[in-house]
């Protein structure tokens, strides 16, 4: 073995990633442009808005309401070492709706839908529909990709609104019932420390992480290898880049809106 | 009329078509056979677009296939592909009419839903079908359906991608009838490929053998069985010894 090897082995590696991303990037960009050339098609963005939207909130609420919950117990452990125990509510609302509720949010709708997308866009692939789609005239990006990166990238933000509203909640049932919190003052530390911005970058967050799940669901599905391997390979790499994206555009994000 | 001239296609290191000649003229069959992993479907994906080769040339009727409207030549087209490749989310007649509810071809839905039933009823199917979804199929009514979806826009030019594989003698028979029956009616122009020579004589006006790469034999398909070419005898006869080297 040559001393440059695990150099170039390396350099490979980095020219292969740089080349994935660039391939994503191509993507991304060439679903994005099909939008304003139409057709459009309406039925497949309002079934993937129910798909990716209405069926993920029972998951959405749930990691929501827990975390809420857990939250206000720690911040209520960590704030009476220094008597700050009433920082609770505030700090709950403020860690939800900023970082908790579209992070949490985003990788559970990464779990749920990343996966079904590529599974689906993958066996279509590996059953010759994408082939049967072309040759029946119909632009595989436009019918299959398009709908799904648009419902995502608007689905998610309204799941993180609503998780953000049942993570507060969560936190005020423990604060309420086990941490001796008086309901009223409770919800009046909510509101009064909550700024209209945390609640929106949240938001925005949200978009961000719903476009990135749906791309990478599409690309790994249209990129799918053949057979139940393949199409299983594709899935494990849709959850797994879009969770990896969603931590990384999560700080670049908070890097941009909240640094100094 | 199809014309494809010295058509190369290469996937990494495995150099699948070397140079293919073919022409397949106006309101004929041609069928391609040849061995597994010889290029028969890359040489008609070729055709639709859907593998760009890596040179040679394809017209149909004088045109390249890769300049034009691509709609407008797509629509000239129907296939059947080797599993029937039919949508499962959308039920049968969803499937048999997707081109006539969308794009160009766009009609209303009522209108859309009775041709299908039609093209159905013209490939044995009965009209209570028409709202099952593909998974609920046999793998015989899937090819039917797979067939009329083919159909649906009364193309031009059909291609069958292993149009029997998978499915027993006998209805291997009645879809090898049924395509030789709709081809005929329609007047159009086909191009199957498949390993299953009871097909390729019920089907065929001509035959084409690929092997290696390139079209080793064409000809009438009632000249099959007096080629004189070895390659087309070892292969119509299933025969382990010959020219082409079997890997057991």
């Amino acid at each position: 073995m040559s001393a440059t090897t695990p150099i170039a082995a390396i350099g490979r590696s980095v020219l292969g990633a740089l080349a994935l991303i660039g391939r994503i990037a191509r993507f991304a960009a060439d679903t994005l442009s099909h939008a304003v050339r139409p057709p459009f098609y309406w039925r497949e963005f309002g079934h993937a808005l129910v798909q990716i939207g209405w069926l993920s909130l029972p998951v959405v609420g749930l990691t929501a309401l827990f975390t809420g919950g857990a939250l206000a117990l720690q911040i209520y452990a960590g704030g009476s070492r220094f008597n700050a125990e009433a920082v609770v509510p505030s700090i709950v609302a403020i860690g939800m709706v900023r970082e908790l509720g579209p992070v949490l949010g985003g990788l559970m709708v990464a779990a749920r839908v990343a996966s079904s997308i590529a599974a689906e866009i993958g066996t279509m692939k590996v059953t010759e529909q994408i082939d049967a789609l072309v040759t029946l005239s119909t632009h595989p990006m436009k019918y299959l990709t398009l709908p799904r990166v648009l419902a995502a990238t608007l689905a998610v933000p309204i799941l993180v609104g609503v998780g953000d509203a049942i993570g507060i909640m969560g936190g005020y049932m423990v604060g309420v019932t086990r941490l001796g919190f008086n309901p009223g003052t409770y919800l009046n530390n909510t509101v009064d420390f909550l700024e209209a911005w945390d609640v929106v970058s949240g938001l925005v967050k949200g978009a961000a992480f719903g476009f990135i799940v749906a791309v990478m669901g599409c690309f790994h599905g249209m990129h799918s290898g053949r057979g139940a391997q393949g199409v299983g390979r594709a899935t494990k790499s849709a959850v797994v880049s879009a969770s990896i994206l969603i931590l990384a555009a999560n700080y670049l994000l908070t890097e941009l809106f909240f640094s100094a | 009329m199809i014309t494809l001239r010295d058509v190369h296609k290469a996937f990494g290191y495995n150099h699948v078509l070397r140079g293919v000649t073919l022409d397949v003229p106006k309101g004929e069959s041609m069928v391609i056979i040849g061995g597994s992993g010889t290029g028969k479907s890359v040489a008609l994906k070729c055709i639709l677009g859907l593998v760009q080769p890596d040179s040679g040339s394809i017209e149909v009727d004088g045109r390249d296939v890769a300049s034009g409207d691509r709609d407008a030549f797509l629509a000239r087209f129907g296939m059947l592909f080797q599993g029937g490749a039919l949508f499962d989310s959308l039920p049968v007649w969803q499937n048999v009419a997707f081109r006539l509810v969308r794009g160009s071809l766009k009609r209303p839905k009522a209108e859309a839903r009775e041709i299908a039933i039609e093209k159905l009823r013209r490939v044995g199917l009965k009209p209570d079908q028409a709202d099952l979804f593909p998974a609920e199929l046999s793998g015989g009514m899937q090819k039917r359906v797979g067939l009329a979806r083919a159909i649906a826009a009364d193309p031009e030019i059909i291609f069958f991608d292993e149009p029997t594989t998978g499915l027993d003698p006998i209805m291997s028979g009645v879809i090898n009838e049924l395509i030789r029956e709709i081809v005929v009616e329609m007047g159009a122009t086909a191009m199957a490929i498949t390993h299953d020579m009871t097909s390729v004589r019920a089907i065929a006006d001509k035959v084409a053998m690929l092997h290696d790469g390139v079209i080793q034999w064409t000809g009438p398909v009632s000249q099959l069985d007096a080629s004189g070419d070895p390659y087309l005898d070892q292969f119509i006869h299933g025969r382990a010894e010959g020219p082409i080297e079997a890997v057991r």
